[in-house]
């Protein structure tokens, strides 16, 4: 196993990338894109296989979990504001999470990472530089699987299992228009955009999740194999 | 980095910045006090005091879950939700807006802190320059006296206790303060610091920042058309007069 990390920037103070060993491995894609779903099945395989496993995520720091979520309930937060909000949460679970689990040799499964984060930003009118230079604390993946599914075909995975569209999920708050579902088309639209502009940047892998779930699981399991033999 | 009036903002800000007990917040109170009663525009705003980011500061100092990075951007969160729902707002209203701290705190603590200053001031590039920002210039052991005599417990972070720079938090705090000063020093070239010697008399002190004040901005121009309506509470349709006719004439 390959014995340490790069930083995308200036890295976190006190940590030395040469220390970080372990994998850190994330998965990316739209509410609907079958991410959790296969997160699920992809630690259930890990740790069958004996290889210790922790779970990253957005919005589950101890610091400002509780806190965002409240004041996203209120949507009373601007877009600067919002994102320096997630980028904190970002920070406290790789300085408490990633990077001690990388210490310790682990594997390391994000539930997303900071792509979500900048894409949702760059949708918002955020500069792209500023979330570049904002987001250089992030260890560089060894791998990124970005799960693209077709906004049509994202809407119906969502209304299936809950009859209704989330309000960020449909960009809402953007005012991209007043009904609910041509917002959400719209806005994931827009967020496919961000994500296929940030790949050039952060050569991530596209996978295609239109499929079932078996076959877009067999492809990770493939991909994620070669990188743990690496 | 542009000020307010570069960016044709119709309101100017003023900071100020210094070490705890450089007197600035007392400085810049009595500014406060001054352009009020000269009919002015005026909103005072706080370093970590927005609402909605504060009790997840106050929990991360108190359990002590903060890192240079995490303290660094969690400010940086406060500072934005001042600033784009506050600042920014009155500013285009004409306001003349007070800052008890502005980024240059963050400049100077974060860096002290071992964060990159790039990364810092990267993360506050969405914030203009003060129009004018006074640098409250107090010999460190003047400053460190002012705290320490007045409130003998320091907090964890205020003492810098997260450095490991000494185990007696009186003596942290000493190397900690004087290590943000150096850092406040170097960069108040850069940004046009205009600086108030902080050692002298309180009042002689704020002759000079009123006297800068308005030599600065031109402030009848910030000057409110009418006066300010009066709270609900004490406007004239809902007193009730029966229960003391002749008691509050002088409202």
């Amino acid at each position: 196993m390959k014995k340490s990390h790069r930083f995308y920037g200036h890295g976190i103070p006190r940590v030395e990338p040469d220390d970080l060993g372990g994998k850190l491995i994330v998965v990316e894609g739209a509410d609907g894109s079958g991410r959790s779903t296969q997160i699920v099945e992809l630690v259930n395989w890990l740790e069958t296989s004996g290889r210790p496993t922790v779970q990253v995520g957005l919005k589950r720091s101890t610091l400002v979990s509780e806190e965002l979520e409240r004041a996203q309930h209120g949507n009373v937060l601007s877009r600067t504001t919002l994102a320096l909000f997630y980028a904190t949460d970002f920070a406290d679970q790789v300085e408490n999470i990633i990077i001690p689990a990388l210490k310790a040799g682990f594997i390391v499964l994000a539930d997303r990472y900071i792509y979500t984060l900048m894409a949702r930003d760059m949708v918002r009118g955020m500069n792209e530089k500023w979330l570049k230079n904002l987001y250089g604390i992030a260890p560089i993946p060894d791998a990124v699987f970005y799960l693209s599914v077709e906004p049509e075909e994202l809407v119906q995975r969502n209304l299936a299992k809950n009859a209704t569209l989330d309000y960020w999920e449909s960009g809402l708050d953007i005012g991209l228009s007043r009904d609910v579902f041509d917002s959400f088309l719209k806005y994931q639209s827009a967020m496919g955009d961000a994500f296929r502009h940030l790949q050039k940047t952060y050569k991530f892998e596209i996978i295609n999740a239109n499929r079932p779930v078996n076959s877009v699981n067999k492809e990770l399991r493939r991909k994620i194999s070669a990188v743990l033999d690496e | 980095m542009k000020t307010f009036a570069e960016l044709h903002f119709p309101g100017r800000l003023i900071a100020v910045e210094g070490l705890d007990g450089s007197g600035k917040s007392t400085q810049i109170y009595l500014l406060k006090r001054w352009l009020e009663a000269e009919g002015i525009k005026v909103y005072f705003s706080e370093w970590n005091s927005s609402e909605l980011v504060k009790s997840a500061t106050s929990k991360g100092k108190k359990r002590e879950l903060l890192t240079p990075t995490t303290f660094s951007l969690i400010h940086a969160t406060d500072f934005a939700d001042r600033y784009e729902r506050h600042l920014v707002p009155l500013l285009r209203a004409g306001y003349i807006v007070l800052c008890d701290r502005y980024v240059f705190t963050a400049f100077a603590r974060d860096v002290t802190r071992g964060c990159p200053p790039d990364w810092v001031r990267g993360n506050y590039s969405f914030a203009a320059a003060p129009d004018l920002t006074m640098f409250f210039k107090a010999d460190l052991e003047v400053s460190l006296n002012r705290i320490l005599e007045g409130r003998p417990k320091l907090k964890f972070f205020e003492a810098g206790m997260d450095m490991r720079l000494s185990t007696d938090p009186y003596e942290s705090f000493k190397i900690f303060q004087g290590r943000i000063l150096e850092q406040y020093m170097a960069m108040s070239k850069e940004f046009k610091f205009v600086t108030v010697e902080a050692n002298s008399n309180v009042e002689k002190q704020q002759i000079i920042v009123r006297k800068l004040v308005s030599e600065r901005i031109d402030l009848k121009k910030f000057k409110r058309r009418s006066p300010l309506p009066l709270p609900p509470s004490i406007a004239p349709d809902n007193r009730e007069p029966k229960e003391d006719p002749e008691g509050d004439k002088g409202v």
